[in-house]
This record gives structure tokens, C-alpha cells and sequence, in this order.
């Protein structure tokens, strides 16, 4: 799914002529990955291009078909409607205007989109990273000792399907304020997914791994650097990128509420304005930032795989 | 020491095992009685199913039995520990450490306290010479054949020079040519470290081969042991020397006549 989204944009620039019908509103659609889809690009396209056109067109349009058919379902809604929806050159013309200078700064309510994107990152990087220092130690103690699984499993199940927001007025209570509450929000949706699948990973772990740190009598240390944390790695590693696609989902919701600056935040902000055509930017940023997320972490646990962990 | 140590370094006395299974106990092993003396090589042969992983396992401490006893050196064996070092069937190596890493994680534990760092490389390295993966040292188990893991897993138990060695079916997944140069070099190590070694074996050839006694074991459930025999071959013990041996045709013989005749209805037992 991933490479599908992130390779049909590039793949639109180089074959394709200029003014095919599915390569211009596409260009439209997704500005953003445009401009980031590039270094793939470069080494993608000379290998695959000479050697089997046909695979490569199977592969590139179906992807180039679905963001026309949404270009295409957006057009008509723009067309018929009668409140000001923004269709899709429009959006386009707007999202240069954006784009052209993403960093400006005219005062708290009113910076550059990269500005907001950054905040909102940042909100999203503190709360992640407070909840994996707390989520993954008591990852590992809840799948390790069988008591502390009993004891905290109730809790966990109790408060994890909780809605993330229902937290954000004990964070207003508590910390006194837009931002840590904010933050609080982001750690208490991404603690779950990292506290449960590291103690999965840690109930786990091959008996065989275990047998062996048992026959050479190793310390508690060496099971938990050389066996434990290496064959946990790749359970922990998809609690982060659950916990991470939550936190940037709830950052937005949790934006709107508390204000600042954020993409959360200018999203509303624009809604107040009524300026449409800047949410649906919000909306492709959003997504595409996302998108980078998940592909940085999906790489990150493929290097920390290893193939043959159980024969 | 105690002299009589010199006869009884593993003793195993009226040791059983019963499973719990979803379906009701399972009685794997009963009325176990074994000595083995220091310095002695003993093979468990007997057919599949019949409990010489699960008797091996007992001597190495990671179960323990429903009744019974058993000793090394004289303490009861309450858990596993790097003086019974253990080769498994299926060679466990930790898939994220490269194979040198993996020896030395065993040979760290036992010699850490009184070795310097070049001294344990150093015996890391004559190990994975002594299976022949020198080349292989800096490879991860995932780059290498299932055979060449097998070694690393030899080469690991061997490094920490535990004072038993309990060896899983080590060769059962090594090629003939490959398992026949090992089992010559484990013929040397065990001559030259004086090691009390207790091997799981279903090869007859292997067990002559290598053994002082071969501990032939009934058919399960409920196995036992069925009869003991003493491998009188002198050593240094050359196996294509042996092949025509007298004596080693009829150890062999004996072997294979209570497998297969007297043992021999291993699927009407276990149905």
C-alpha cells in the first residue's frame, strides 16, 4: 500500500506524457509527494523501464486510476455544490499559494503550514517518546513476570479502548494548560499498543532462546540484552508504528480543541475562516506526513528482522 | 573426591516422568536407574518417541521429574548450568549475534572471571576451528546451512569445557561425510578432555562407534530402560579399522537385534 501510493507520483513525471488525462489532476491531488518522491525515482525508473513495459504499466496504473476516479468524484461534488466547495484546480492553485512559503510567521495564529506540521510533530514526538520510556519497560516486566501480567491486564483492557480525547480534560485539570495536556493526550493513546505488544513479544520468545540462556547459566542482564530485547524487537517495533499512526491521528483531534499552533489547530482555524480549499491541504498533509511515519518505521523494524528466527 | 564418584558421576535412581496433557497424564518415562562414571561416553538409542530426549533433558536440569533422583557429582541436579553443557537437536542459535558471538556468550559466562578478553576470543576462535567454521565465524546463523549451524551449536557447548556434555541427536541433520569428521573429532576431544558425555542417538553405527555403554530403551509410553551394553573396543578407535572388526560387527549386532526384533513393534506399541 505504501509503495503503491508513494511510487505512482513519481512514475506519473517520467513516462507519461505531459498532458495525459490521469497524470495532471494527479499532480494536483498530491503535491506534496511530488516534491518528496524524488530520490526513489531516480533509481527506479532506468531498471524497470526498458526491461517489461507491460509490468510496469500494471503497476502504475492501477494507483493512477484510483486518484482519478477521487479527482474525478471531487470534481462533481465541487461542481454541484452550492456552498463554496473548492474542486480540484482550485485546491491546486490554492496549495502552490501554500507551498510557496510554508515557513512564514505572522504571529501565534497565523504561521506557515510547515510551521504547524513541525509543532504538531513535536507534540506528537514528546508524548510518543514519553509513552514508549514508560510503555516498553512495563511492556517487558507485565510479559515477563506472570504476576505483574495479572495484575495490570484488567487495567489495560479497562482503559485502552477508552477514546483518547476522553483524556484531554484531565490533562487541562492536571497540567493547566493547551499544550501538556495535549501532550498527556498523545501518551495515553500510544502507551497501549507499545505496553501490549512488548509483552506479547516477551511471552513470546522461543522456548528454545530460553533453554539456552537457562544451560549457559546466563545473568539476568545477558538475557535481557543477547535474548529477551533482540526477539522482542520486532513485536516492539509494531506497537511503535501503532502507537505512532494514533498519535497522529488523535494530534489532530486534540489540536482542534486546545488551539496553538498545529496542524490540528489550522485546520480548525481555516474552518473558522471558511477557506475549504486550505482544510483539504490540511487533509493531503496530514496524510502524507502520515504516510512518511509509517514508511520510516517500517523500514526501521525490516532492519531489525531476522529472517531465521525459528526454524 | 569422593572415590565412589569415579563410578556414579551422574546418578539417576527410580526416576519417572509423567506429562500433564489435556487428554490426562502421560507417563513418558519410569523406573530409570543409570550411573554413569566420569569420563564415560554413553548413548541413549532407542526408537522415536521413546523418551531419550526426555531423559537427556532431566540430566540437564531444564525439567524436572515427578519421582526419582537424580545426582552429578553428587549434588541433586535442581537446574540447568554451564557444567552440563547442552548441544541441541535443532542447534538453537540466536538468529541477531554472528556465530563467533554466539560461542562466545557461553564461553563470557564460564571463564569471564578469570580470562582476559583475547584469552576468551582466542577460545572462541580454536572452537569454530575445531568444527572447521572459521570461515564462517563472522556470519549469522541465517547465512549458513543447517549443518554448519549444528557445528556452532557443538562448537558452543564444547568451548565452555563443561564437565558433561549432553548431546541431543547432534548429527541427525549433518550429511554422512560431515558427521562422520565430526564424530572422529568428538572421538579426540572426549580422549584428550577426559569429558563424560551422554548422547541421544538413533544411528547404531554412531553409538558403537563412539560409546563406552549403549542404554537401549523400551518403546513408549512408559519406557524404560531395556538393557545396558559395554562397548569393549579399545581407543583411540578408528572407524574404518573397525569396520571389519569381529568384536564391532557383534556390538553392532546386538544393537540392531534389540531395535528391531526385540523392539521392533514400535507403531503396534504406540497405537
Amino acid at each position: 500500500m505504501v509503495s503503491a501510493v508513494f511510487h505512482s507520483p513519481m512514475k506519473a513525471r517520467g513516462p507519461l506524457p505531459a498532458g495525459s488525462l490521469a497524470a495532471s489532476p494527479l499532480a494536483k491531488a498530491a503535491p506534496a509527494p511530488v516534491v518528496a518522491a524524488d530520490r526513489p525515482a531516480a533509481d527506479a525508473k532506468p531498471r524497470r523501464a526498458p526491461r517489461d513495459l507491460r509490468a510496469f504499466w500494471l503497476r502504475v496504473l492501477p494507483p493512477l486510476l484510483g486518484f482519478a476516479v477521487l479527482v474525478l468524484i471531487w470534481e462533481l461534488i465541487a461542481m454541484k455544490s452550492t456552498t463554496g466547495f473548492p474542486s480540484p484546480l482550485k485546491t491546486w492553485q490554492q496549495a502552490l499559494v501554500v507551498f510557496s512559503d510554508p515557513f512564514y510567521s505572522k504571529g501565534p495564529n497565523d504561521q506557515g503550514v510547515g510551521w504547524n506540521v513541525l509543532a504538531s510533530l513535536q507534540r506528537v514526538g514528546l508524548g510518543f517518546g514519553l509513552a514508549a520510556a514508560v510503555g516498553i519497560p512495563a511492556g517487558f516486566a507485565i510479559g515477563r513476570f506472570e504476576f505483574l501480567s495479572r495484575m495490570f491486564n484488567p487495567l489495560i483492557s479497562l482503559l485502552r479502548p477508552v477514546s483518547p480525547l476522553a483524556w484531554l480534560p484531565i490533562g487541562l485539570l492536571v497540567f493547566k494548560g493547551a499544550n501538556p495536556a495535549a501532550i498527556w493526550t498523545i501518551f495515553i493513546c500510544s502507551i497501549w499498543p507499545m505496553v501490549i505488544n512488548t509483552a506479547v513479544g516477551v511471552q513470546r520468545v522461543p522456548s528454545d532462546y530460553l533453554n539456552v540462556a537457562r544451560v549457559l547459566n546466563l545473568s539476568e542482564w545477558k538475557i535481557l540484552t543477547k535474548i529477551l530485547f533482540p526477539s522482542v524487537l520486532p513485536y516492539m517495533l509494531t506497537g511503535v508504528r501503532l502507537a505512532v499512526g494514533t498519535a497522529w491521528l488523535v494530534i489532530v483531534a486534540a489540536e482542534m480543541l486546545t488551539g496553538g499552533v498545529g496542524i490540528g489547530f489550522w485546520v480548525w482555524d481555516e474552518w473558522n475562516n471558511l477557506n475549504v480549499a486550505n482544510i483539504i491541504i490540511a487533509i493531503f498533509v496530514i496524510g502524507f506526513v502520515g504516510l512518511v511515519l509509517e514508511y520510516l518505521l517500517i523500514r526501521v523494524a525490516t532492519l531489525f528482522t531476522f529472517e531465521e528466527v525459528k526454524a | 573426591m569422593n572415590p565412589h564418584l569415579s563410578t556414579k558421576f551422574i546418578d539417576i535412581a527410580g526416576v519417572e516422568q509423567t506429562f500433564k496433557t489435556p487428554k490426562g497424564s502421560f507417563q513418558a518415562l519410569r523406573d530409570i536407574h543409570l550411573s554413569v562414571a566420569k569420563g564415560e561416553f554413553v548413548a541413549l538409542i532407542g526408537h522415536s518417541g521413546c523418551g531419550k530426549s526426555t531423559l537427556l533433558n532431566l540430566i540437564a536440569g531444564l525439567t524436572r521429574p515427578t519421582q526419582g533422583v537424580l545426582l552429578c557429582a553428587d549434588k541433586e541436579i535442581a537446574g540447568p548450568g554451564p557444567e552440563r553443557a547442552v548441544v541441541f537437536q535443532n542447534h538453537s542459535l540466536l538468529p541477531w549475534l554472528t556465530c563467533h558471538e554466539n560461542v562466545l556468550l557461553g564461553v563470557e559466562r564460564v571463564f569471564s572471571a578469570t580470562e582476559s578478553r583475547a584469552q576468551l576470543k582466542t577460545r572462541t576462535d580454536e572452537a569454530l576451528a575445531l568444527v572447521g567454521l572459521t570461515a564462517a565465524a563472522h556470519k549469522r546463523p541465517g547465512e549458513i546451512s543447517g549443518g554448519m549451524k549444528q557445528r556452532v551449536g557443538i562448537a558452543r557447548a564444547l568451548a565452555m569445557e563443561p564437565k558433561v556434555l549432553l548431546m541431543d541427536e547432534p548429527f541427525g541433520a549433518l550429511d554422512a561425510l560431515t558427521r562422520a569428521r565430526l564424530q572422529d573429532e568428538l572421538l579426540a576431544i572426549v580422549q584428550r578432555t577426559h569429558s563424560t558425555v551422554v548422547m541421544v542417538t538413533h544411528d547404531v553405527d554412531e553409538a558403537v562407534l563412539l560409546s563406552d555403554r549403549i542404554v537401549m530403551m523400551t518403546n513408549g509410553p512408559s519406557a524404560t530402560i531395556g538393557e545396558i551394553l559395554s562397548v569393549k573396543l579399545p581407543r583411540p578407535r578408528n572407524r574404518v579399522e573397525l569396520a571389519e572388526d569381529r568384536s564391532y560387527v557383534h556390538y553392532r549386532k546386538a544393537v540392531i537385534d534389540f531395535l528391531y526384533t526385540r523392539q521392533g513393534h514400535v507403531e503396534k506399541a504406540a497405537a
